[in-house]
């Protein structure tokens, strides 16, 4: 259960070794350790993950996880809830990759598609199914700031937020009256792997910085939410300017 | 009886915080439960009263709640005995009101009337008498309690199961669904108070007033201040007092025994988180200390001398979107120190309480959970906001570190571990509810989050 104060006493991360995701979870220990289940695509870096948050004095287990196999989704997630209730979701897996390659090469373009958004939305369906029975907890999902206006630079990465971001935003007042809170949350630019050599876009973020906002949000009960919080209004502009004025911008 | 009809309800506590979603369903007689306990599902079956618990003890997310305020009936009432027999429905405002024309009146009443005879059995509640009375628990003559079973067991303090009956007390709904009980109530001559104010300059006067005398007044409590810094930390109001004789009204009120408690129209749900912040508090507890100078003999109403609350129906949407917490400790005698180091704990925190209970109880009863036991118990309560989690973890060290504990009626918040170690016969308790609910039918959210 989620506490008066905010604190979960369970957390799934699904995309085990998301940088944003694994922040999330030392901040919510910082306050109460709790039980992480780490799913993710076995191997050394889930195992380092495990590590990282055992060090903090949490409980993990580990719970092998492909989003590109959606056949096996509603069975991980029946796992996940096997030993208990989870109060808080993180759907924080997901690929960037070669963005001209992504539009231009066939498989490139159904990798991205399976994963961000096929895969978010199949466990998605999973997680409501079972959060529906449980009757409370909270499931955060991690859209981007790409997803409100496409860009020239990342608009496959961009369409398959879009679709997550609105496959969620909906799933938010589906489960309201279940008790379940779902947030998007929208990052601007973020430092991780993902963008490791990356020209960093103005507001960017660290994954801690984002994992603060997460947190506020589940505490909160915020139904969504951007990080950096005047991202918001940064995103609201950019929605609006004509195409002439946009595709001039450096972003 | 209405069952998996239509869509599930959010339930939240007092406190509105942590909501869940549950099946709700309304009883109208004893078959209904059996029922409802029968056809439970993994998630249990939980009885809900009038929703007064600060947090989570009657909410049962992904389960069936029993809203038992539709079994609400007035079985009989005993003048010569001095008994009352009612479903576990029925509020203590409407037992109030029914028992004072036979000159008869509940001996423990919590700080609102807005309880049920279950809840107040459930939580073992107590209230300003508590030195004298004892708790709720203290009595009831028996209950009958519908088991795990599908089975009704009429229980008795001292009756063959007498281990179900101490259970249950205090047992937070969790071993059966209290169906209804027979009460023990005294008898008065007047719906009075004689009340005696003392206003005191800082907490150890405070706490030096209330130590002396209490056992003179069958009712006592004080206010106090913990917004207040400096030589002033802690001031407050203690008034005790008995009930009032018919002498002692002087012939003013023409009906010694009307139910005169006044109050306004409910609380609109409009105000924004942050209504109650260092300035508001420090203007309210001004004024509260202010108003209350020292004066003796002074006859109050129901509403002004015990339930102040009650005055505004909903006052808790005051606190806004985000709810609030009550936090309520109590300490042994001897650990005078917790109570003081607690309110320079709160007064320096930066969160903000304004109506803050300072009380000395008497002996506990057999109840293995029973909160109450001898010592001082303070109350506050707290808007929830950033820093609320380590102010409250670093008041539970100094209730541990004391050998006190937190009241489970008002709990939201802490460990599994923290509470185990502040109740020792919680492994008694559980044994006694394991043998009569294997699977654990009965089931809330307080007693997933604290693992009871």
């Amino acid at each position: 259960m989620i506490d008066a104060v905010g604190n979960p006493q369970s957390l799934l991360l699904l995309g085990g070794t998301s940088e944003i995701g694994l922040a999330v979870a030392e901040t919510f220990a910082r306050s109460r350790p709790l039980r992480v289940i780490l799913a993710g695509r076995p191997g050394e870096r889930l195992d380092a993950a495990a590590q990282r948050l055992r060090a903090g004095g949490s409980t993990v287990s580990l719970l092998p996880f492909d989003a590109r196999v959606p056949a096996t989704h509603t069975e991980v997630v029946e796992k996940a809830f096997a030993d208990g209730d989870m109060d808080v979701t993180l759907v924080a897996f997901g690929v960037l990759g070669d963005q001209e390659a992504a539009w231009t090469d066939m498989a490139t373009a159904v990798e991205q598609v399976e994963v961000n958004y096929v895969g978010a939305v199949t466990v998605g369906v999973a997680l409501a199914e079972r959060l529906r029975r449980q009757g409370h907890g909270a499931l955060v999902a991690l859209s981007s700031v790409a997803g409100e206006r496409a860009r020239r630079s990342n608009f496959v990465y961009g369409s398959t937020k879009a679709g997550l971001d609105a496959f969620y935003t909906g799933l938010t007042e589906a489960l309201r009256p279940d008790g379940v809170t779902v947030t998007v949350v929208r990052p601007g630019f973020v430092h991780t792997r993902m963008t490791e050599g990356m020209r960093a876009a103005p507001l960017s973020q660290t994954p801690e910085q984002v994992a603060d906002v997460v947190v506020r949000a589940v505490r909160t009960r915020q139904e969504q939410a951007w990080a950096p919080g005047p991202m918001r209004w940064v995103m609201s502009v950019l929605r609006h300017l004509p195409r002439p004025v946009f595709r001039k911008l450096p972003v | 009886m209405e069952r998996e009809q239509g869509q599930p309800r959010l339930l939240t506590g007092w406190g509105r915080t942590s909501p869940s979603a549950a099946t709700v369903v309304t009883p109208r007689e004893p078959g209904d439960v059996i029922r409802a306990i029968e056809s439970a599902g993994p998630r249990g079956v939980l009885a809900r009263g009038l929703g007064r618990s600060y947090g989570d003890p009657a909410q049962n997310s992904g389960g069936v709640v029993i809203d038992m305020t539709t079994m609400d009936r007035i079985h009989s009432i005993d003048t010569a005995a001095g008994t009352v027999t009612a479903d576990a429905g029925v509020s203590l405002d409407t037992l109030m009101r029914e028992l004072l024309p036979h000159g008869l009146w509940l001996p423990v009443l919590p700080g609102t009337r807005q309880v049920t005879v279950g809840g107040a059995i459930g939580s073992d509640i107590h209230g300003k008498a508590h030195h004298v009375e004892g708790s709720f628990g203290n009595h009831v003559l028996s209950l009958d309690l519908a088991c795990a079973d599908g089975r009704i067991r009429t229980l008795t303090p001292d009756g063959p199961d007498a281990d179900l009956f101490w259970a249950t007390v205090g047992g937070m709904g969790l071993t059966g669904v209290v169906l209804g009980a027979t009460l023990h109530v005294n008898r008065v001559e007047t719906a009075y108070f004689l009340v005696d104010t003392d206003q005191e300059a800082s907490l150890a006067e405070l706490m030096a007033r209330q130590a002396v005398h209490d056992e003179d007044y069958v009712e006592s409590a004080a206010w106090l201040d913990v917004v207040t810094t400096g030589k002033h930390l802690g001031r407050g109001v203690l008034t005790r007092a008995n009930h009032a004789t018919v002498a002692d009204l002087s012939g003013k009120h023409a009906d010694p025994l009307k139910f005169d408690a006044p109050h306004l129209p409910s609380v609109p749900d409009v105000f924004p988180p942050g209504m109650l912040n260092r300035v508001t508090a420090r203007a309210f507890s001004e004024v509260w200390y202010r108003k209350s100078p020292t004066r003796h003999g002074v006859v109050q109403n129901i509403t002004q001398f015990l339930h102040p609350l009650d005055v505004a129906a909903n006052w808790n949407r005051v606190y806004g979107p985000r709810g609030f917490l009550q936090y309520q400790f109590v300490v042994p005698f001897g650990a005078e120190d917790a109570v003081r180091e607690a309110v320079h704990l709160i007064a320096g925190s930066g969160h903000v309480s304004g109506l803050n209970v300072l009380k000395r109880f008497g002996a506990g009863n057999r109840a293995p959970l029973s909160f109450p036991t001898p010592g001082w118990t303070l109350c506050v309560d707290f808007p929830v906001r950033s820093g609320l989690n380590e102010l409250c973890d670093r008041l539970d060290a100094v209730v541990l570190a004391a050998g006190g504990r937190l009241y489970l009626a008002k709990e939201s918040r802490t460990t599994a571990d923290t509470l185990q170690r502040m109740y020792p016969r919680i492994d008694e308790w559980r044994k006694i509810r394991a043998a009569t609910d294997p699977t654990g039918i009965f089931s809330s959210d307080l007693s997933r989050r604290l693992a009871l």
